[in-house]
């Protein structure tokens, strides 16, 4: 009885339904994503006290002109900017033929194999995974075993590491928009670029790359950004390596210095927002 | 096992008897400031602790190696055992709260103090206080004004660890990991805390006497200057840096690092048969260890109950053993059979080892003519060390 009333009352209320509809996750979004975040962003402002560690609510912009200002902090936005593009391009690279195979070549059992082989990492912990690769890595591990015969070496730990277990992690967030992309190029443009007597390259830079390149911005968008911001691989692959991430986490567990570590993130947020802008006037954002 | 837990029992049963009265909420005293507990009371149960690795054993990284179950059979408190890597992560961990008890150095003490996250120990209700070497009681690094703020736990000295097969012959100087680090580049590992600006400190005690360093906690500008350039030196040969022992572990048994510094438990742990530890003829960093009770715990009298079992002397024996360092009592040596490695009881000994201690501004070697680096700067420069 009670929800039919309920619904009654409702049905000629279409602004109250929409309204209901979205007030948790506004709330969600709004309290706890933005709120939190400017909250953490505004103690970059703040003070700290150097015996304890505790945050004081002083004032001051000396946290955000330091990183600003500082080598230190250049050198490790340009390794992190360098790394991130780096890790965007190698899973590029991957992607590309990795989905036209499996959305063009491949028959629709196999299809289905590969996009199961491609997802099947993502129920696996990152942890595990990064682990996997320090011991890959490591100077017992399989990719020394494989090398030494050609006289060559495992990378070991340090910057190569990091960006092979970058590449790694985020490839299957690369290849699915992409593979999505591939998909909706409609087979028969591939014939009709054929007909007209273009080679195989030519149809690919002609037709098909403008088709799927937003679809390459909106993976780049997933392995740009998750590089960006990450300090466990680099923490346990990366040696002696120091990232954007590694700075806040160190500033926030080590130094306890939080106004450090929230001036610090305006770095990497600040490399986001740029980057997003740029791709939304490609209009990629669209195709997410 | 058998004597100091039927001990805790009977004290334990005790105390229930006794009437109930705790201070231990810091928040609310005008002050500002905790009080030690007045009396004890019935154990709540559990207890959280937050401790070195090694510290807090259970059996399950080595069934052999247990002593965390004799203390629940005894007090009936539930041990929740948390292992930490520097103790710069504990502070951290200290401050998010949810821990009854801490193991602390003495880099961390001080702070803990400061910040009120630690409270007053009564050592009267502990049994086992007495029997403690009196040269480890009421030190700069675990009491204020002649308050206690807990109770000592061990001490040794951060060790120089390297590969038998790699680094011959055996070295006896810490200069394999500075001056002469670059013969095994990619191989060094050093600790990843900014107080191991110290370690560079120490070395350069010995090989630059010119830069008159006294204390290596009381560096002046100077001085640290100079011992922050041997470590962005240092950094070029650095494989890795290690705060997660078990990575420390592994990467000396994979042989990704050959030389470093490390404590005795993970050579302990090691078991590739490779590696050997010594402590350098410049002699070391250190550190002294204190259990204290946390300002905020709702679980006073477990934790209590756990300061007095892990200071018992067969207990502290095992304890100590296994980390690889001095025991906190004479009698706790009738427990072990290498006391006499560590040196324990050793008073001059003790004073050789540079323990843990936070840098502050007031030099703590007593000069008074400059100001030290205080400890905020070292967390910088260990950031630029690694560039």
């Amino acid at each position: 009885m009670t929800s039919h009333r309920v619904s009654t009352y409702l049905a000629p209320r279409r602004r109250l339904q929409l309204a209901s509809l979205l007030t948790a996750p506004v709330l969600w979004l709004g309290l706890v994503y933005i709120v939190a975040l400017a909250a953490l962003l505004v103690t970059a402002f703040w003070t700290v006290d150097e015996l304890t560690g505790q945050v004081q609510i002083e004032w001051t912009t000396e946290n955000v002109v330091e990183v600003f200002t500082e080598a230190l902090y250049r050198t490790v936005t340009l390794r992190t900017l360098g790394i991130a593009l780096l890790v965007t391009l190698i899973d590029i690279a991957v992607a590309v033929p990795v989905a036209f195979f499996m959305a063009k070549v491949a028959s629709t059992r196999l299809r289905h194999l590969l996009v199961i082989a491609v997802l099947a990492p993502l129920w696996a912990s990152y942890l595990v995974k990064v682990y996997a690769w320090r011991a890959l890595l490591s100077s017992d591990g399989l990719i020394e075993w494989a090398a030494s015969p050609f006289g060559g070496s495992t990378p070991g730990y340090g910057l190569v590491g990091v960006v092979l277990t970058l590449s790694y992690l985020w490839l299957p967030y690369v290849i699915m928009p992409i593979y999505a992309g591939f998909d909706r190029v409609p087979d028969r443009l591939l014939e009709a670029s054929a007909d007209l007597g273009a080679q195989g390259w030519r149809t690919l830079v002609s037709v098909v790359l403008p088709m799927i390149r937003p679809a390459i911005i909106a993976g780049s968008i997933f392995a740009f950004s998750l590089s960006l911001g990450d300090y466990i691989s680099t923490k346990i692959v990366g040696g002696a390596t120091q990232m954007l991430g590694t700075l806040v986490y160190d500033n926030v567990g080590a130094a306890n210095n939080l106004p450090l570590a929230a001036a610090i993130s305006f770095i990497p947020i600040g490399i986001i927002l740029v980057y997003l802008a740029a791709v939304r006037r490609t209009g990629a954002l669209r195709s997410l | 096992m058998s004597k100091s837990p039927s001990r805790t029992a009977l004290r334990a049963g005790l105390a229930a008897t006794a009437v109930v009265s705790l201070a231990a909420c810091g928040t609310s005293s005008s002050d500002g400031g905790s009080e030690a507990a007045a009396s004890l009371g019935a154990t709540e149960g559990s207890v959280s602790i937050l401790a070195w690795p090694g510290y807090v054993e259970d059996g399950s990284n080595d069934a052999s190696v247990d002593w965390v179950s004799g203390f629940e059979e005894a007090t009936g408190c539930m041990v929740d055992a948390k292992t930490y890597g520097t103790s710069d992560e504990a502070y951290q961990l200290m401050q998010s709260g949810g821990y009854d008890v801490v193991a602390a150095s003495g880099d961390l003490t001080l702070r803990l103090i400061a910040a009120d996250l630690v409270a007053p120990v009564n050592t009267d209700l502990l049994e086992s206080y007495d029997g403690i070497f009196d040269f480890l009681k009421d030190k700069e690094w675990n009491s204020v004004d002649g308050v206690s703020y807990g109770v000592p736990h061990g001490y040794g000295a951060n060790l120089l660890m390297f590969n038998t097969d790699e680094v011959t012959p055996a070295p006896t100087s810490w200069d394999v990991v500075f001056d002469k680090a670059s013969d095994y580049s990619g191989k060094v590992t050093a600790y990843d805390s900014p107080i191991y600006i110290a370690d560079a400190a120490v070395y350069l005690m010995t090989h630059s006497p010119e830069l008159g360093i006294e204390n290596p906690y009381a560096l002046d500008e100077d001085q640290f200057a100079a011992a922050v350039d041997l470590l962005k030196t240092q950094n070029a040969s650095i494989g890795e840096y290690w705060s997660d022992y078990l990575l420390e572990i592994q990467a000396f048994e994979s042989g990704d690092s050959v030389v470093g510094t490390t404590w005795q438990v993970i050579q302990n742990s090691i078991s590739s048969g490779n590696t050997d530890v010594v402590l350098p003829d410049e002699g070391a960093t250190g550190w002294s260890d204190t259990w204290m009770i946390a300002s905020e715990s709702e679980a006073t009298n477990c934790a209590y109950a756990w300061l007095d079992y892990i200071a018992s002397p067969e207990v502290n024996a095992q304890a100590t053993a296994y980390f690889g360092e001095a025991p906190s009592s004479e009698a706790a040596c009738d427990f072990r059979d290498d006391c006499e490695a560590y040196h324990a009881g050793d008073e001059d000994y003790a004073s050789q080892i540079w323990y843990w201690t936070t840098p502050v501004s007031d030099c703590v070697d007593g000069r008074e003519d400059v100001e030290c680096v205080d400890y905020s700067e070292w967390t910088k420069a260990w950031q630029e060390i690694k560039g």
